[in-house]
């Protein structure tokens, strides 16, 4: 039986838009677990990326409580949440978010800079395959390129958790391939925790387990055992 | 040195941003120029003083007289607190110099040829010390001599005492006492027509009948004495010999003229780069708030990767730091080349023996205080507002602006307003806040472009009003002793004199309690022809026939009024001592006046026609011939052509007023270039997106340059009268800031003024749009319209 990494419980997120209140998560209760790869599946505005948001420490719930390895999310302050993203989280976001003005490897030095035990930065690109194109600034890089260097980003500071909103959002199929292994092999290497939210169900497949949200509530918690490899996905 | 990737990331912004970092940065390095240049001078000029008056013992009283003995300078010796004492005899006299016209004056100080003077040394440029026994032997001030391109061994023809006598220069020097000298009743110094000469004093005593005695005192007191009770015992002892009152150093017309300008040289170099450095920090806030709206998700992302508030604000902040220090950098420079070249216009005005220019290290430290914190001030607000973002927030991109109707937008404005008109109404209104920085920065550059026009307009009608309204002679003649009002025949009988006004003036000390001032009491006649009382706006004044009328700042030092009683205490003639009332107060341009009905002064002075002076008027095909009668004339101590005067005057003030305008205009366009820029820019910046779809749609490049330029347009406009009225506010500043006892100007803005700089202002406005102008052309419609905002 695998340990707990997050245990969230009651967890409920309201949003006020001008005059209209949006819930954006019901009163969810699960426990993700250590190691694995865990995909979230849902529609948009089914809370999916809320849901990210507060287990990463970007974002507060209206109630409820998250606990991370036991020590509780929910009552931690901004510098903590800071501190917590700093060690523990590693993101990686469906435009990838990189600062256009550093090249690869300095974006990735980015996060080694602040970071207790970081890898080095080339190890990091090695890992995604992208160890030749350092050098490069984000405006010379493809898009499925981009989302590597976020991903060497998220993964050099060695999280606990890798937390990915719609990584492959925003690219082709072959690309989105390409990035998926690289998010496979993380896993597989370095054993992260990897979240990741998709509303593309064939990439469910390659998970250990299978999260379904709709409305703001969580639907369905599926648990497999027979993983494919992204090659092997049906689109 | 390693440097981290949020400081590459800090280097690489900027210089993507860069025509807008220079331009910003150009304004700051304005007003830090500014700020280097004056408090440089200004601490140059006072170090430079201070050595000198050290070094050649400067004095800290000095009284004039009639005639006292010497043993009354042992008297004056010997009174407490007085370190050392110098006794000498001082003339004024007529100069015959061939190479001029009209006469010059030269005032001859009486030296020791065997030592020193313990008071007031004099600095040796060149040549030798007097020789005991050689009595035309002078030394010559270096004002003088290179005015004339004069050397040692050549001679300088002067009436002493009625007989022409040739002085042999052989030696060039300066005076504490002379760093600022002027010709009574001239504007500005002219080296050409007054000159310092010292001499043997038994050769000048024994001209004057003053063997045995003397009629100047200057002495130094123990450090740190107050001069006030040495000077009224001074004035006791010397009251018998016809004492002129003993004044203290502050009051010595030299130290005086410079502690004046030193005072002005230290307020506008306050005042003025506020100005520039506010400008600065309100651009560099709208510059800043755009840049890091674009920087959202840059922020978002940072914030997830585990970046803190505090690291976050201190990156954005280090933006306007590092502009900031562009700034510092290049107004340093300029300052100090500014500085060292302007330093060289006091040689004009003060004689000092070497004039260094240094930047001290406090000016520098407070240019680079004082220009970081306008740079994070204006910054603050801006990364303060991008920072508080929550992170989950800061990923979507930033809610679009609610637009709305203008107020302005009537039915009939919008009936008449296209949609690019449409468009630049709203986008006006729609920022409020932004558009008034815009309009209120051009209108800053509006200002300070005003003002050197305006000061150019006042000298014009200080000259006016002067020469033209208050004295309408062409000559005015300085008797060497008072005499009967007949010598008027005299002068009427020179060549080319049309007409003869006898002109009366007697010293005095002007009191009001313990507030006093030592001047001349003008008489005015009953019907004055040439010389008239006139106040700023040449309205003439009736003089009233009894009691006084005092120049307005002369009433302020007193802390008098029409209706308040003065004591005059007469220091000439019976030395009478009278309370008068001020029957009238005038607010005029030049110096301190006291103005008294003529014929009361002759009562006050138990004297009948008694002239210290005529005006005249002259024929101008004759006046050659008048000059050249009127410097051989014996009773004639000095004689000011209008003509001359002028002319030099007007030297001087155009080298000064056009060098400062030339300074202002850069400084403006600086000002106009970097707020219409960065206006352009930043609406660049926000608005390509719509551009582009306006392109898309089939909008021509002009049609879309026009909602873009017509914006700045209408900021341009719009704050061309704002600027006006700035203009006149800190030209009203700046006149009360340069009010002194030696001159006021007038505060009169002439349309001619503002038009100047209405027009420096659309040109520097036109530039800067032209440019932006440019980067619409290269707008590459499909790449904006790909990226993702």
């Amino acid at each position: 039986m695998p340990a707990a990494l997050f245990d969230i419980r009651e967890l409920t997120k309201i949003y006020r838009m001008g005059e209209v209140e949006v819930h954006a998560l019901r009163q969810v209760n699960l426990t993700l677990d250590e190691g694995q790869f865990i995909v979230l599946l849902g529609p948009s505005g089914s809370g999916k990326s809320t849901l990210l948001n507060i287990i990463g420490g970007l974002d507060v719930p209206t109630s409820g409580r998250v606990f991370y390895r036991g020590s509780e999310l929910t009552q931690a302050d901004e510098a903590e949440l800071t501190a917590y993203r700093r060690q523990h989280v590693g993101f990686v976001f469906q435009f990838y978010n990189l600062i256009p003005s550093l090249t690869a490897t300095e974006n990735v030095a980015l996060v080694t800079e602040i970071s207790d035990r970081p890898m080095a930065p080339d190890d990091a690109l090695r890992l995604v395959q992208l160890d030749q194109r350092g050098a490069h600034f984000p405006a010379q890089l493809s898009g499925g390129e981009q989302q590597r260097v976020a991903i060497a980003r998220a993964i050099a500071k060695q999280p606990a958790v890798l937390l990915c909103d719609e990584p492959t959002g925003a690219l082709d199929i072959s690309t989105g391939i390409i990035v998926l292994e690289a998010l496979a092999s993380v896993n597989a290497e370095l054993g992260t925790t990897t979240v990741v939210i998709t509303h593309n169900a064939a990439i469910a497949q390659m998970a250990d387990s299978v999260i379904r949200l709709a409305d703001g509530q969580v639907t369905s918690v599926e648990a497999r055992t027979a993983k494919l490899a992204p090659r092997e996905l049906s689109w | 040195m390693r440097v981290s990737s949020l400081n590459r990331k800090l280097i690489r912004d900027l210089l993507n941003m860069k025509g807008q970092v220079l331009a910003i940065g150009m304004v700051v390095a304005a007003g830090v120029s500014m700020y280097v240049m004056y408090l440089s001078n200004f601490a140059s000029l006072q170090r430079t003083r201070a050595s000198y008056y050290n070094q050649q013992r400067f004095g800290d009283v000095f009284a004039s007289l009639k005639r006292a003995p010497l043993r009354v300078a042992d008297e004056i010796a010997n009174l407490p607190n007085v370190s050392a004492i110098e006794v000498r005899v001082v003339v004024n006299v007529t100069l015959d110099l061939e190479q001029l016209d009209e006469p010059a004056s030269g005032r001859l100080i009486s030296i020791p040829s065997d030592r020193r003077p313990r008071v007031n040394d004099l600095f040796l440029r060149r040549g030798r010390w007097i020789e005991p026994g050689r009595p035309d032997e002078v030394l010559a001030s270096e004002g003088f001599v290179v005015a004339h391109g004069l050397n040692p061994g050549d001679r300088v023809p002067a009436v002493i005492n009625g007989r022409l006598r040739r002085l042999t220069i052989v030696g060039v020097a300066l005076s504490p006492e002379f760093i600022y000298s002027i010709r009574p009743g001239e504007l500005v110094p002219d080296d050409k027509r007054f000159g310092i000469f010292w001499m043997d004093r038994q050769a000048l005593a024994a001209a004057y009948d003053m063997e045995g005695g003397f009629n100047d005192v200057v002495l130094a007191l123990s450090p740190g004495v107050a001069p006030d009770e040495t000077i009224a015992r001074i004035d006791r002892i010397l009251e018998p010999y016809g004492g002129l009152g003993a004044i203290p150093r502050a009051l010595q017309l030299s130290h005086w003229t410079i502690e004046n300008e030193l005072n002005q040289l230290q307020s506008f170099g306050f005042l003025l780069p506020l100005i520039f450095l506010m400008v600065a920090a309100f651009i560099l806030n709208v510059a800043l708030t755009r840049a890091l709206a674009l920087q959202r998700p840059q922020i978002a992302s940072l914030k997830a990767l585990g970046y803190a508030n505090l690291a976050i604000g201190w990156h954005y902040l280090k933006w306007a730091l590092v502009i900031g220090a562009i700034g510092i950098v290049i107004g340093i420079a300029a300052g100090a080349w500014l500085g060292s070249a302007i330093i060289g216009l006091y040689n004009e005005f003060f004689r000092f023996p070497v004039l260094l220019f240094s930047v001290p290290f406090e000016v520098i430290v407070g240019a680079s205080a004082l220009t970081l914190a306008a740079a994070a001030a204006g910054a603050f607000s801006a990364v303060r507002r991008a920072v508080r973002v929550p992170p989950a927030e800061a990923m979507r991109p930033e809610a679009p602006t609610r637009y709305r109707r203008s107020v302005l937008e009537t039915p009939f404005i919008s009936r008449h307003l296209g949609t690019a008109g449409r468009m630049v109404l709203r986008n006006v209104t729609r920022h409020p806040l932004r558009a008034a920085a815009s309009v209120f920065g051009i209108g800053f550059a509006v200002a300070i472009l005003m003002i050197g026009f305006v000061f150019t307009d006042a000298i014009e009608r200080l000259i006016e009003t002067q020469f033209w309204i208050a004295e309408r002679q062409d000559v005015t003649v300085q008797f060497v002793e008072p005499r009967s009002e007949s010598a008027r025949f005299a002068l009427a009988r020179l060549p080319g004199v049309v007409a003869v006004e006898p002109q009366r003036s007697v010293a005095a000390r002007v009191r009001s309690g313990h507030r006093e001032r030592y001047l001349a009491i003008t008489g005015v006649p009953l019907d004055p022809r040439f010389k008239r009382i006139v106040d700023q706006d040449g309205r003439a004044i009736r003089m009233p026939p009894s009691g006084v009328v005092l120049s307005k700042t002369l009433a302020d030092v007193l802390e008098v009024g029409v209706g308040s009683d003065v004591r005059l205490e007469v220091l000439e003639g019976t030395r009478p001592v009278r309370d008068v009332m001020v029957t009238g107060v005038v607010d005029d341009m030049l110096g301190l006046s006291v103005y008294m009905d003529k014929g009361a002064l002759h009562r006050m002075m138990r004297e009948d026609d008694v002239a210290s002076g005529a005006l005249l008027m002259l024929d101008t095909a004759q006046e050659s011939e008048a000059s050249h009668a009127l410097k051989v004339l014996p009773v004639v101590a000095g004689a000011a052509f209008r003509r001359a005067v002028l002319q030099s005057f007007r030297d001087t003030m155009a080298a000064n007023m056009n060098l400062t305008i030339f300074i202002n205009l850069i400084f403006a366009s600086v000002i106009a270039f970097g707020v219409v820029y960065n206006a352009a820019r930043v609406s660049l910046s926000e608005r390509s997106r719509e551009l582009a779809s306006l392109r898309v749609l089939g909008f021509t490049r002009a049609e879309i340059s026009l909602i873009l330029l017509g914006e700045l347009a209408a900021l341009t406009i719009a704050a061309l009268p704002v600027g006006a009225l700035f203009g006149y506010g800190l030209s009203a500043a700046i006149v009360q800031t340069v009010q002194s006892e030696v001159y006021r100007f007038p505060l009169y803005v002439s349309s001619r003024a503002v038009a100047w700089a209405f027009l420096g202002i659309i040109g520097a406005a036109l530039v800067s749009g032209l440019i932006v102008r440019r980067r619409l052309d290269t707008l590459d419609l499909v790449a904006v319209l790909k990226v993702r905002e």
